[in-house]
């Protein structure tokens, strides 16, 4: 399209500002986390000299062992489990039409609306009947559940997406189900799994009402409830606590520059699908 | 062999297929019996972690029970609490005033900007998308706590005002009577744009460029051109922004537990934040449960109501 060159200045003008309000919070929250532990920090300000112990600092008194422990417990078990309910329910609702199959389908697309806040009462006591409060089944569980209407749903849609040629032909090769799916459908199946598990790992690394609820005990929680909890004791303090703000965002952001594709792609068809 | 009739390449019309599915209807349905096989762990998991609870979760809410002690069952007693606590109620009013800054303003920025942005940039588009897309995949908690530091007293907002000579209307944003709600909502607004804009300029590049061609030909302006053609043309993306964003309104309690935790005077309470509050600290679990219940019905309500007028619009 031709636009005129001014015109095209003015909307990367736009475009740069935009990007500016969003990244400006972060350069405030670095910039306060190299100050002195303890100072009074004002707004955009070059600390005199840069900090960097207090990531050390804010990791130790925040507990970040337990906690980045923690955390890649629950995330690295709930993203498999998640991955492969997923992949066998998916397979079926969109390939081996069983019973009730759209009743089931819509069962699940269910779980898409339900807050949180429906769950986690009930939940909590009836973990505790069974003794999995303070104890990383229970969390993992939780997480795997609310995230599989997402998961099975996604799964579906992408088999329901892939020519049905290639079910013909592995049917006529004589694959029974098992076989179908392993060797015809799932190694065409990297990308859609590859933004699955990223999603799975970044809502699993995120969640927060869950995960204080279902774990008393401060050295089993994860990484953002620790977080959640670490205010409470260091309000004023706040370069150290921008700096374990920035340690909590880091495995996340991190994933994110990798998988960008994967995030940016699985965020906005997971929403347009529905 | 395999019965093609369990597979996805059944088609109307088919002789082969018919015949095939009719002869050998007792494997069909063997086959489509085998299939919940695949379906258990998914039903499973999901069932009892979620959708038990959730049946539990109305059960909870006809009792009176601090968790400990033996229940009394109270009926609606708790559901009446509601209507009448001001607490609870006052905070489902707070929950629909961070509608406007979750969705209402997001989404018309969005709309903005896909007028102002669509088809003409190109080039850098993958380094802006990144950016506009991460306040989605940051820990709320996490943004919560750097915005506490932006609108800190000593923060960078007040530090803006002071330059450009605002110096007296500087405060402590979050600890403010009258605006520490809609300081909380406009962080939401922060969150939500990026992604609205981006979903909405996704949906604008599907719009077969014919349509803006014939709607000049009928000698409509920029303007006119926008209102006929990308906004009906968006309208899915409009949809799906409006119902996500509405549910992180509704539902929202990361943002509102590390930022003002429902204070200054219950000024920013919402509902998430009582469930968990009157349920694990005060102890009244009856009322939580019914209150949990109330936000979901409410998301529903909502979430239904959105897409019934966006299809209407059409």
């Amino acid at each position: 399209m031709r636009t005129a060159p001014t015109g095209l200045v003015l909307r990367y003008g736009l475009l740069t500002l935009l990007a500016l309000l969003i990244l400006l919070p972060f350069v405030s929250l670095v910039l306060a986390a190299l100050h002195e532990s303890g100072a009074t920090v004002a707004g955009l300000a070059l600390p005199e000299r840069l900090h960097w112990e207090n990531f050390a600092l804010a990791w130790q008194q925040g507990g970040y062992n337990n906690l980045m422990r923690s955390s890649f417990i629950v995330a690295l078990s709930a993203v498999p489990i998640n991955a492969v309910c997923a992949i066998l329910a998916g397979f079926s609702l969109a390939v081996l039409h069983p019973w009730a199959g759209k009743h089931l389908s819509v069962f699940f697309v269910l779980g898409l609306t339900l807050p949180v806040e429906l769950i986690v009462i009930a939940l909590y006591f009836n973990l505790r009947n069974v003794g999995l409060t303070n104890n990383y089944l229970g969390v993992i569980g939780g997480v795997v559940a609310l995230l599989l209407p997402f998961g099975v749903y996604w799964m579906q849609s992408h088999f329901a997406s892939m020519p049905p040629s290639l079910v013909e032909a592995g049917r006529i090769d004589g694959a029974g189900d098992l076989t179908l799916l392993r060797r015809v459908l799932l190694p065409l199946s990297g990308p859609a799994l590859t933004t699955l598990a990223v999603l799975v790992f970044m809502w699993t690394w995120n969640q927060f009402l869950l995960v204080i609820v279902l774990m008393q005990d401060p050295a089993m929680r994860t990484a953002p409830a620790g977080l959640g909890l670490f205010v409470g004791q260091y309000t004023t303090n706040i370069p150290l606590l921008a700096a374990a703000t920035i340690i909590t965002v880091a495995p996340i952001v991190i994933m994110y520059l990798i998988f960008q594709r994967n995030f940016i792609s699985g965020i906005s068809q997971g929403a347009i699908k529905e | 062999m395999a019965n093609p009739a369990t597979t996805e390449v059944v088609r109307p019309g088919s002789p082969r297929v018919r015949t095939t599915s009719r002869r050998s209807s007792s494997a069909t349905r063997r086959r489509r019996t085998k299939a919940l096989v695949y379906l258990a762990p998914a039903l499973l998991i999901y069932t009892g972690f979620v959708i038990y609870p959730a049946l539990n979760t109305i059960q909870l809410s006809f009792l009176d029970w601090d968790g400990v002690q033996a229940p009394t069952v109270v009926g609606l007693d708790n559901y009446a609490q509601i209507f009448q606590n001001p607490e609870l109620y006052r905070s489902v009013l707070n929950a629909l005033v961070l509608i406007v800054f979750f969705t209402v303003i997001p989404v018309a920025v969005g709309l903005v900007m896909t007028a102002l942005l669509m088809g003409k940039v190109r080039r850098g588009m993958t380094f802006f998308r990144t950016v506009f897309f991460l306040p989605q995949v940051l820990p709320l908690v996490a943004v919560g706590i750097t915005w506490r530091w932006l609108y800190a007293e000593t923060g960078i907002l007040n530090q803006f005002l002071s330059a450009i000579g605002l110096g007296s209307i500087t405060r402590a944003w979050l600890g403010d009577y009258d605006l520490a709600l809609y300081a909380l909502g406009f962080i939401g607004t922060w969150v939500m744009s990026g992604l609205c804009m981006m979903l909405f300029l996704a949906g604008a590049q599907k719009i077969d460029p014919a349509l803006y061609e014939a709607a000049k030909l009928d000698g409509a302006g920029p303007l006119r051109q926008h209102l006929s053609v990308t906004l009906p043309g968006v309208r899915p993306e409009i949809t799906i922004a409006s119902v996500i964003t509405t549910i992180a309104a509704l539902a929202s309690f990361d943002l509102v537990f590390v930022t003002t935790d429902g204070g200054p005077a219950n000024q920013t309470n919402v509902p998430a934040l009582l469930v968990y509050r009157l349920a694990f600290t005060r102890g009244e679990v009856g009322t939580a449960s019914a209150l949990a219940i109330a936000l979901t019905v409410l998301v529903v309500v909502f979430v239904t109501l959105i897409r019934r007028i966006t299809r209407e619009a059409s």
